[in-house]
């Protein structure tokens, strides 16, 4: 099956910990090597926006932050609307090791994208609106 | 369980998009909503029966969905179903952490 729920990717890098978890989590690293400029309101719960060119924004919803080990958050899906409920999960691991830091990257949550349940529900709900949409105009039409 | 394959409805809405024409329509049901063969063949360059033939394959995929109604005014709209499955093979590759992480490291080499 070629469909990944996961994207996992491990680096290794000559840095220690404290200096790459200053690049992950600060908007001066983040505005840096992910984007081209952040803010960071770094808590749990609190949010990171990233933009790039100055146009296309993400908000990262920080969920898990364990410094200098663990930095988690989520952000929305590539491609669908703004307004669609559903976001991936991005869990940063970082470890020392003899040559610096092995850091992970783990994305989860793309096999959301095929949940039956929620297609069902949002198929339901683009179907209701145009229903209502169409009763809309039947009113306005016998009422012109 | 998915009713049908998720291979196979991303096999056949990557095959559907493969096409121009039935590009066009698609993107004219979503920017105008559902719409008749014949309204169709009013704004793109084909017949109202090419036009018809792609419908019906564009059915077949699943979509669109074909409202119930007398033969000629049959109004077709989009179903977005399959496209978010094909999506969620288009969401993995366009994360490109490769990329991302390539700049970390020489965000931190620097």
């Amino acid at each position: 099956m070629g469909f990944p729920d996961r994207i996992e990717r491990t680096i290794s890098v000559p840095q220690p910990p404290e200096k790459v978890w200053a690049a992950i989590t600060t908007a001066e690293g983040l505005g840096t090597w992910f984007g081209h400029q952040a803010t960071v309101d770094l808590r749990v719960g609190g949010a990171a926006q990233v933009t790039w060119d100055g146009k296309d924004r993400h908000e990262l919803r920080i969920e898990r932050l364990e410094p200098p080990r663990v930095f988690g958050w989520t952000w929305a899906i590539f491609g669908l609307p703004e307004d669609d409920p559903r976001r991936t999960y991005v869990e940063f691991t970082l470890e020392p090791d003899a040559a610096g830091t092995r850091l992970t990257v783990v994305e989860t949550g793309f096999a959301q994208l095929a949940g039956d349940e929620h297609t069902r529900a949002y198929g339901g709900n683009a179907e209701g609106w145009q229903k209502e949409l169409d009763e809309l105009v039947d009113y306005l039409n016998a009422g012109a | 369980m998915p009713e049908r394959d998720q291979e196979a409805v991303a096999h056949e809405v990557f095959a559907a998009l493969a096409d121009p024409t039935r590009r066009d329509i698609l993107a004219q049901l979503a920017a105008r909503g559902p719409a008749t063969a014949t309204d169709l063949a009013t704004v793109l360059p084909i017949s109202r029966q090419a036009i018809a033939k792609h419908l019906g394959l564009l059915t077949e995929a699943g979509l669109v969905v074909a409202e119930p109604g007398e033969r000629r005014r049959v109004r077709y709209r989009l179903h977005s179903a399959p496209i978010q499955v094909a999506q969620q093979f288009l969401a993995a590759l366009a994360r490109d952490w490769d990329s991302s992480l390539d700049a970390l490291r020489r965000h931190l080499g620097a």
